[in-house]
């Protein structure tokens, strides 16, 4: 039961070792984890979602320290930030260009789980945990954008609380236990407040621990959807597996570096992004009796919001709308195909993910516009096939013939 | 090609097409508003210009609508004048340099003066960030949209923002202009589509001191002063921009690299 | 596929590179986030200079006011109490102001001000922050049998004398600040404000 009790480290490396495992941990996590070497494009986008969770709490620690969260305080002092603060502007506009962001990488980075069957045994955990931190993180984003207190703040809250009225008996008084009073309102902003700076962040970090703990438990898929384990050379190493140090840790400095260019020129140059990722309407201060002329969740919530203006009923409507995002959860248990990867899979396969995507993307066009017979029409229709992707799935990847799939991983140049 | 870089392009293309999209958005989705005199591109960066504006703004719009998140210190700060001259020249109010732009016209009125929202109807709104909320494009427009309307109490209608209780403010200067196809008075039938919305339909009969070409210049100028007080940050922005994205272009480039000379390694 | 051997240089020299100008770039990043802590204009407005009339201050008498959320005394002093002043000497841990931190160099003299009989000080105990009590009479105290007038601190028994310089013995370890200030005219006085440079 002992450990060893002298490290082989050196120095101060050595002294902490003796003490907690520090070199251990290096080596099974970074300096000695085998990952496969063909990773893509499409592999990015983890490493990127860590770096955009970094800055979503260290930005946001910042803009609390000026933050004022009261109803009469709260828009003010987010003006107060972007002009009074030394350099308030940048940490904003990092903030909630960096909310945005953090949605379009994790938006991929679930598409890739998708494309090459990352969700499939030994790896339902992992997806699992993901798909909870979608949830905590669409929560998280939900509750922060109410913070500055605009017409959008309080019309997005109005609309988003009241959508827990329509659970039966108890719906109207779980709308005003939310809201802590019968509008949204200061009781509203501060409890808001406390859940976005500390509850939800502190179970998204533990649940991003977790997630890369149960990846590092089974090892990372790859775009083959081979597994590189079975092949191993007469150390114990996988052949297709390359250290993730120095390899994926000088390719992700990359990535990160590539990324933060765009990021840089969306904050410096457009970071409203053309009313997208900073709304017009938030520009003008809460106002109960005034409704906006049209209100819509930010565009990373559209899809799911045509998905509840399509449905007539609004108890149907939200259990439509929650059961989008809850399905994502059975997606291991779904598919029955033998092969992960969408580069092995056939022609029916790859239309039914395709239809998938499109149907999503053209859902999140929709919510964005005003209601319009059109447009419910086209989101019924898209909502269908949305969920045709669930249900057709088990019997499209059980009868769709594979192609063979490679011994060996392959590198694209 | 590879792959690799076609699924990138795809996405690059994808991106920049949203983007296209969303800044073509016009601000007011659901209700189109009428904009006859198109879009501007505002000079907010532009030192004289703020002058200009600001001086106009002081001049015209100040005496009813605050500036509430605008520090007198800051303007001068941004419009290169001393703390003195900016006082001299634009605080009315006796304010000093580290306070707000605020109306000496209150909006419930003192002793048994009426106040703004009685003589008016609505108190003139707080224009701090009217630029981020309604545009540069909106208020550009509305600046060039009035016309009489004997119809109002006010005397004054606006192709831009319709049956707006406010006055034309800057008329000595831009003259009288009048709509030369009404809506039909009393037809059920008519609204706003109705009106018509082009600049054709506004001609000025009677010359104010400015010129066309001047007013225009003028209004545009206000433009830009609002969208500068919208966001005092925009001064700065985009010069910081330039510098982060050079370094990270640089960085970007030798971690490229680096990335390359490591995965000689891999085949 | 043979191997080739790295470039074992090539890839030092690389990493190097990217450690530093990457190092550089992470200092400038970091400058928004620290100049944030910085006073906002909010804060730097809220400073402004307080402006005080003396035309009223009789002799022995203490005008309390505010400058920058901080306690400003102006007091007058008499005759006596300023030909009192050079007998304190050996009982003062600062007595010729050498601290140059404590008062703005117009009140670097004898009486540690721009006229000798008007005194202008920060009402802050140097030692914790508390506020002295101003005891002008010059008749023995508890504290001090030989009380020649000056300010008692009673949070931990600091004692200043009448140019608000420190005692020895005082827990305090420097004499009370001399804000900035002017005089506009001779009733008139602006803290926060530089004298013209004579």
């Amino acid at each position: 039961m002992a450990r060893p009790t002298a490290s082989s480290a050196p120095g101060i490396l050595g002294w902490l070792d003796q003490r907690i495992p520090v070199v251990d941990f290096w080596n099974t996590h970074i300096g000695q984890y085998y990952a496969p070497k063909n990773f893509n494009f499409w592999y990015y986008f983890g490493s990127l979602s860590l770096l955009m969770l970094v800055n979503q709490i260290v930005t946001g620690i910042f803009l609390t320290m000026h933050y004022d969260p009261t109803e009469e305080g709260a828009f003010a002092s987010v003006e107060y930030i972007m002009r009074d603060v030394p350099f308030g502007w940048i940490i904003r506009y990092m903030h909630a260009v960096g909310a945005s962001f953090f949605f379009i990488v994790v938006y991929l980075h679930m598409f890739r789980a998708l494309l090459y069957g990352s969700y499939k045994k030994p790896r339902e955990l992992i997806w699992v945990l993901g798909v909870t931190i979608f949830l905590a993180l669409m929560a998280e984003a939900f509750l922060g954008y109410v913070l500055p207190w605009g017409q959008m703040s309080f019309w997005g809250a109005q609309v988003i609380v009241s959508l827990f009225g329509a659970v039966p008996f108890i719906g109207q008084d779980l709308v005003q236990l939310i809201q802590g009073d019968y509008l949204p309102s200061g009781a509203t902003i501060s409890r808001f407040f406390a859940l976005h700076v500390i509850a939800m962040p502190l179970a998204i970090l533990l649940l991003v621990v977790l997630h890369l703990a149960a990846l590092h438990e089974v090892g990372s898929n790859n775009p083959d959807g081979i597994d590189i384990k079975a092949k191993k050379d007469s150390s114990g190493k996988p052949l297709d597996g390359i250290p993730f140090h120095p390899y994926y840790t000088v390719k992700d400095l990359f990535g990160a570096s590539f990324f933060l260019c765009i990021f840089a020129f969306v904050v410096f140059f457009q970071p409203t992004f053309g009313g997208l990722f900073l709304e017009h309407d938030n520009f003008i201060e809460a106002n109960p009796l005034v409704t906006p002329a049209l209100i819509k969740p930010v565009w990373y919530f559209t899809p799911y919001y045509a998905m509840l203006r399509a449905v007539p009923d609004k108890l149907l409507g939200v259990v439509v709308m929650g059961g989008a995002t809850l399905i994502l959860f059975l997606l291991p248990w779904l598919d029955r195909s033998p092969v992960r990867s969408i580069r092995y899979r056939g022609i029916w396969s790859k239309l039914l993910l395709a239809s998938f995507t499109l149907s999503f993307l053209i859902l999140g066009y929709l919510g964005s516009q005003a209601g319009s017979e059109t447009n419910t029409f086209i989101s019924r229709i898209c909502t269908a096939i949305y969920f045709g992707f669930f249900v057709a799935l088990p019997f499209v990847s059980a009868w769709d013939p594979p192609k063979p799939e490679p011994d060996r991983v392959i590198m694209h140049e | 090609m590879s792959k690799i870089n076609l699924q990138f392009l795809a996405l690059l293309t994808w991106a920049i097409a949203a983007f296209g999209l969303a800044s073509s958005t016009p601000v007011n989705a659901a209700a189109k508003a009428c904009l006859p005199f198109g879009d501007i591109q505002a000079n907010a960066t532009d030192v004289p210009t703020l002058r200009r504006g600001a001086q106009l703004y002081f001049n015209y719009c100040a005496g009813c609508h605050s500036l509430e998140y605008m520090r007198y210190g800051r303007l001068a700060k941004d419009l290169q004048l001393s703390e003195e001259d900016l006082l001299n020249n634009f605080a009315f109010t006796g304010a000093r340099a580290g306070d707000f732009v605020t109306t000496s016209m209150p909006p419930g009125g003192r002793g048994n003066l009426p106040g703004s929202q009685e003589w008016f109807g609505v108190t003139p709104p707080d224009l701090s960030l009217v630029a981020r909320s309604r545009g540069v494009n909106w208020i550009y427009n509305f600046l060039n949209g009035y016309y009489p309307d004997p119809k109002r109490a006010v005397g004054w209608n606006n192709l831009t923002f319709e049956n707006s209780a406010m006055p034309n403010p800057l008329w000595e200067l831009q003259g009288i202009q009048e709509h030369m196809v009404p809506a039909q008075a009393g037809d059920p039938k008519a609204d706003a589509a109705s009106v018509d919305c082009s600049p054709a339909a506004l001609k000025v009969v009677s010359a104010g001191s400015r010129t066309a070409q001047q007013f225009d210049t003028d209004t545009r100028d206000i433009t830009s002063f609002l969208e500068y007080v919208g966001e005092p940050a925009i001064i700065k922005r985009e010069t910081y921009g330039i510098w982060a994205l050079l370094y990270l272009s640089l960085l970007t480039m030798l971690f490229w690299l680096l990335k390359n000379e490591y995965w000689k390694d891999i085949h | 596929m043979a191997e080739n051997t790295p470039d074992l240089g090539r890839r030092r020299f690389l990493t190097a590179t990217c450690a530093v100008v990457g190092g550089v770039g992470g200092v400038f990043a970091a400058v928004p986030f620290f100049s944030s802590f910085a006073p906002s204009a909010k804060a730097v407005s809220a400073g402004v200079p307080t402006i005080i009339d003396i035309s009223k201050l009789v002799e022995g008498a203490q005008l309390i006011e505010v400058w920058r959320k901080r306690p400003v005394w102006v007091i007058k002093r008499s005759s006596e109490s300023l030909a009192a002043l050079d007998s304190m000497t050996p009982r003062l841990k600062d007595p010729e102001s050498k601290e140059v931190e404590q008062q703005p160099d117009y009140a670097q003299n004898a009486v540690r001000s721009i006229k000798p009989t008007i005194l202008v000080l920060v009402g802050s105990c140097t030692h914790l922050g508390c506020s002295p009590k101003f005891h002008p009479e010059m008749t023995a105290e508890d504290w001090d049998s030989e009380w020649k007038g000056g300010f008692y601190c009673p949070c931990h028994s600091s004692k200043f004398d009448m140019a608000g310089r420190v005692y020895n013995g005082s827990p305090a370890p420097t004499n009370l600040v001399v804000p900035i200030h002017r005089y506009v005219d001779d009733n008139t006085i602006v803290i926060g404000e530089d004298q013209e440079a004579a």
